[in-house]
């Protein structure tokens, strides 16, 4: 009768605890003292086990240099979020931990995270060192960053070879015409039985992220945005509805995407398709790993073609400034430690090896010298995330955001996959989607 | 029963359907276990190309299942054993003795069965670091705070099972045992338990089903020294890849200790419920 | 509302507090051993039940989110609010939310048909004597046992629109269809959600059920069939009336694990079903866990269990015969 007994006393506990509970606000959390810091680093790589090996390494240096140990602990990404959520509210978590970069804001609000000005800003040699749209991803705009970049990444535009040349087309699309007019051409019959067999475009229709992203950029293009100045949404306005469109149509009346790409749940598949032979041009972030390690070489990166090919500004937009972040839990008992980690993970050389490990873009200007990153795609995503990315809408409700427009673009596609789409369907659907935005703002 | 020409077709029939329905998933998760990743994506195929156990090698280099394995082990079977212990002494005071507050007792705890496993995901969670700070007492994270989650999730049906299967026990066995001397905690122990083995079996089967597959508490109060193996399942597929080869033949190691386990109880299953239910 | 809120701790407090005087001992004596017996149960049920319920009762009444969820105790207090937001059916919240709380109920209610269907019939098939029962009572347990992440992957694998199993048997095995349909986008969603939720469920109705036909003395059906009763009036007149308290329970628990029905439709379709599936408990989980709203979320459990609470007192004092709730 060991539970019952231990029961016993927690519960008379309890009573306790739940009366003195105003004493305790917020007492210190289980953040390891002296020479040891917990970190928290998301998914990179293919597995959890990968990452902890190549995570492993690094952090090795770490401790040789300063003496401080390191508890890593690799969470999934379908965990990652949660866990933030329970180490927030109860004030127990790591020391350092890895964010979505457009969960910034969102967590910046929780007050958890430590501020970098000052001398948190020096410690990790201040923000000049860093792409600034990488850095801008820190928290809400006018804000004190509460998470530094780590990890970059950006869109671009892959495209089979192989393919271009059997259709005879010697450039990758400029605009967003020549686009969907390229993918006219490569959606053929390969062996002449009536059914299509190689789709000019693959895409993940059932991806909530991937729907958002292009919501985002394909609205900027157009000359729309989100959200207006007073960061009111803006789904439905005619130009984010023209963008919307752009990308539905793809598949609802360009006939360009596979109807069975209106189930794809994320970018594995998409990229799977591409690799098959069944897609000639998709686009992703950083897909060069998965396809190398499926053995297919064909494949080259273009820049996301633009509504208008004159455009700068806002309506050059390609990409979202995608990444991950890493932040300081506030309570931690070791900041100094903590502001080392975050150094070490940012200085040039770990960023070269990280970022080359998870095949992902660094956020220094400085690491790009290295022989790693002197490929034209490398070199082409860089452009495209210093010049061409936005970060996605900077508040608090980003990820609310991103599931209604997302899901509402997921429902479009099912709607083309099966049937036609209108634009007053579009509209309708952003619409909802605005409704319900501006009820939970 | 009398079996008639008739009712012998449609029994062909109906468990013919039924074979099927619970069959036809099984084989596509063996099948697809044994098969090379390649082989995997592109249509389903009945038959594999080439058969491999690689992805049961591989599956414990990709995720630490073994690691998995061994929290889900000790945090079922600890909930499990709490679970049964304390549901038959609830349940025997529930169908042999009279107390103030027995009708009180036995609504609240079987009403507790409606809530919905939301509604108070984040208050225990509160609730837990609550007790962790005051008292030390670490249930966030660790075994101890899963394993009294579980057990008591499994408690209402359990009470409930086992009062039922009590109260079938005639009163004269006890009585008997007690006119020979041995105190009423004495003739529980050693005549009413073993009447009661097959009612507690099943109650014990029921509490290790529903905690060996349990997510989502498990994704809140768990931690990478305590992840479950329903949890661990999920890392097979990331955002990179789905290795559906390894996530299926994963879930064949995970499930076969519930199987195994079902298949030696089976029969005791059936009279333990029939006991205890229908009373 | 004050019902829910007073009725937990006022019945839990009682066991805590047996050595007072007991006022107008009822019927027989009272016992202490009882409350030692009980005690473990109770302290178990306080402490990650009833305790929970209240506090998470208390958050449905707080604007608790990310920016104070650090000290929730600071929460503001918001009154009805969330309740407000959660019932408008107006509102694109409330309106969200009353219909698929609808749709949830449309989907227990099939659910539930479909699987006690199956279960009865496994149960008296397997009832009945013949070479292999053994083998198929135990098979017929599987879904239940498996891990239910386990079976709803499985079926979402075979259910893909291009590559799964089951559009291969209907498009190209069986020719059934032309067009290979989508079963997890717009209204199939909901169907597959049904199968897969009555694909695990099933087999518990069927080992309830055929321990209740157990208890069904023999001669009754050999009487009945020496009057000439066909086996499907047996089946109408004795075998349903006889197992009826069991299965007045059974389909109670069942309805009430259906309802509350949280993995298979998460398993499928993660944070953003289509429309067509989307459940109130998926629901309740995005509003409180990924939008991080949790008075919302809150609110909407406390108007989720309300309900249920008063469907299932509907219930009891109708179907189930008195006095028979667990003694």
């Amino acid at each position: 009768m060991k539970i019952p007994v231990k029961a016993l006393s927690t519960f008379a506990v309890l009573g306790l605890g739940m009366s003195s509970l105003a004493a305790c606000g917020s007492a210190s959390g289980e953040a390891t003292s002296g020479d040891t810091l917990t970190y928290w680093a998301s998914n990179q790589g293919t597995t959890v086990e990968d990452d902890r090996k190549v995570l492993e390494e690094s952090l090795a240096r770490f401790t040789e240099e300063t003496g401080i140990e390191v508890e890593l602990e690799v969470i999934p990404w379908t965990d990652l979020y949660n866990r933030i959520l329970t180490a927030v509210s109860s004030g127990e978590g790591p020391d350092v931990l890895n964010i979505g970069n457009t969960w910034a804001t969102t967590l910046q609000e929780t007050g958890a995270f430590l501020p970098f000005e000052g001398e948190a800003l020096e410690a990790v040699g201040g923000q000049d060192r860093f792409i600034q749209s990488s850095w801008s991803t820190g928290g809400a705009e006018g804000e004190t960053p509460t998470s530094i970049p780590l990890y970059g990444l950006s869109y671009s535009l892959y495209y089979n070879t192989e393919m271009f040349a059997a259709a005879g087309i010697e450039a990758p699309p400029e605009t967003w015409d020549e686009f969907v007019d390229t993918a006219k051409k490569l959606t053929i019959d390969t062996d002449g039985d009536g059914q299509i067999d190689q789709w000019g475009v693959s895409l993940a229709g059932s991806s909530i992220s991937n729907n958002a992203h292009q919501a985002f950029v394909r609205g900027l293009q157009a000359g729309g945005s989100l959200f207006d100045e007073n960061g009111e949404p803006t789904f439905a306005s005619d130009e984010q509805v023209a963008g919307v469109k752009q990308w539905i149509d793809l598949m609802a009346t360009d006939k360009v995407v596979s109807p069975s790409n209106a189930e794809f749940t994320g970018g594995s598949q998409m990229v799977e398709d591409f690799a098959a032979g069944n897609a000639a041009m998709f686009f992703d972030q950083a897909p060069a790993k998965t396809l190398n390690a499926r053995g297919f070489e064909n494949f080259a990166a273009a820049p996301v073609p633009l509504t208008n090919p004159d455009a700068t500004g806002d309506e050059a937009t390609m990409s979202h400034v995608a990444g991950i972040n890493l932040s300081i839990f506030n309570e931690t008992d070791n900041e100094e430690g903590a502001l080392k980690l975050a150094a070490h993970l940012t200085s040039d050389e770990e960023q070269v090896y990280l970022n080359k490990a998870f095949t992902a873009l660094p956020v220094l200007t400085a690491a790009y010298e290295d022989e790693a990153f002197q490929s034209e795609e490398i070199k082409l995503k860089q452009e495209i995330l210093e010049n061409n990315a936005k970060p996605m809408p900077l508040i608090s409700q980003e990820g609310q955001m991103e599931t209604l427009v997302g899901t509402a673009m997921k429902n479009l596609f099912a709607q083309a996959a099966t049937g036609t789409v209108t634009e007053d369907d579009i509209r309708k659907a952003l619409e909802d989607a605005n409704s319900q935005m501006a009820a939970a703002q | 029963m009398i079996e008639t020409p008739g009712f012998r077709w449609f029994r062909r029939i109906g468990l013919t359907f039924l074979f099927i329905l619970v069959a036809l998933p099984l084989y596509v998760v063996v099948v697809t276990s044994v098969k090379p990743l390649a082989d995997v994506r592109g249509l389903f195929t009945w038959v594999p190309s080439t058969v491999t156990i690689e992805p049961y090698l591989e599956i414990w280099r990709t995720v630490p299942l073994a690691h998995y394995f061994k929290n889900s082990l000790i945090v079922t079977t600890l909930a499990t054993v709490f679970s049964v212990i304390i549901a038959i002494m609830a349940a025997y005071a529930v169908a042999r003795l009279n107390f103030r507050g027995q009708r009180s007792f036995s609504l609240v705890v079987l009403s507790t069965q409606m809530f919905p496993g939301i509604l108070f995901l984040l208050p225990l969670f509160l609730i837990f670091t609550q007790i962790q700070r005051t008292v030390g007492l670490q249930l966030n994270g660790s075994y101890t705070g899963l394993v009294i989650t579980y057990l008591t999730f499994t408690l209402p049906f359990a009470i409930w099972m086992l009062a039922g299967y009590f109260a079938s026990i005639p009163r004269e066995l006890e009585e008997a045992a007690m006119i020979d001397g041995t105190s009423r905690a004495g003739a529980f122990i050693r005549v009413v338990i073993p009447v009661a083995k097959p009612g507690i079996i099943a109650v014990a089967v029921y509490s290790f089903i529903t905690a060996w597959g349990e997510v989502l508490f498990a994704s809140v109060l768990t931690n990478n020294d305590t992840r479950t193996l329903a949890i661990g399942l999920q890392a097979y597929a990331n955002q990179t890849d789905v290795y559906w080869n390894q996530l299926m033949a994963a879930s064949v190691v995970v499930s076969l200790p519930v199987l195994i386990g079902f298949m030696l109880v089976q029969r005791h299953l059936v009279a333990g419920l029939s006991a205890g239910s229908v009373k | 509302m004050s019902q829910l809120v007073e009725k937990p701790p006022a019945a839990g407090s009682e066991p805590g507090t047996p050595q007072g005087p007991a006022p107008a001992a009822r019927r027989k004596r009272k016992s202490p051993f009882a409350y030692i017996l009980i005690a473990p149960a109770v302290i178990m049920e306080l402490l990650i039940h009833i305790v929970p319920m209240i506090l998470g009762v208390w958050i449905a009444f707080l604007g608790l989110t990310q920016l104070n969820i650090r000290n929730w105790l600071r929460a503001p207090f918001v009154g009805f609010d969330n309740f407000v937001a959660g019932l408008d059916p107006n509102g694109p919240i409330g309106g969200e939310f009353l219909a698929s709380f609808g749709r949830t109920l449309v989907f227990t209610v099939i659910v539930l048909a479909i699987v006690w269907v199956l279960g009865i019939m496994a149960a008296v098939l397997l009832h009945s004597s013949f070479r292999g029962n053994g083998f198929l009572r135990t098979f017929f347990l599987i879904p239940y046992a498996l891990p239910s992440y386990v079976a709803t992957i499985a079926w979402a694998f075979m259910f893909s629109q291009r590559d799964g199993a089951i559009n291969k048997i209907l498009v190209d095995d069986l020719g059934l269809l032309d067009e290979r349909p989508f079963w997890l986008l717009g209204g199939n969603a909901f169907w597959v959600t049904v199968i897969v939720t009555a694909w695990q469920m099933w087999p518990f109705a069927f080992l309830m059920l055929l321990a209740a036909l157990q208890n069904i003395p023999k001669d009754v059906y050999e009487a009945a069939a020496i009057d000439g009763a066909s086996l499907w009036k047996q089946f109408m007149l004795i075998t349903l009336p006889m197992i009826r308290p069991a299965n007045g329970v059974l389909l109670l628990v069942m309805s009430l694990w259906i309802f509350n029905q949280f993995n298979v439709p998460f398993v499928l379709f993660g944070a953003a079903p289509p429309e067509s599936a989307r459940l109130v408990s998926p629901l309740i989980y995005q509003h409180s866990f990924s939008n991080w709203n949790f008075g919302l979320g809150g609110a909407m459990s406390v108007l989720l269990l309300i309900l249920l609470f008063i469907a299932s007192v509907v219930y009891v004092r109708m179907v189930l015969p008195k006095g028979k709730d667990i003694d």
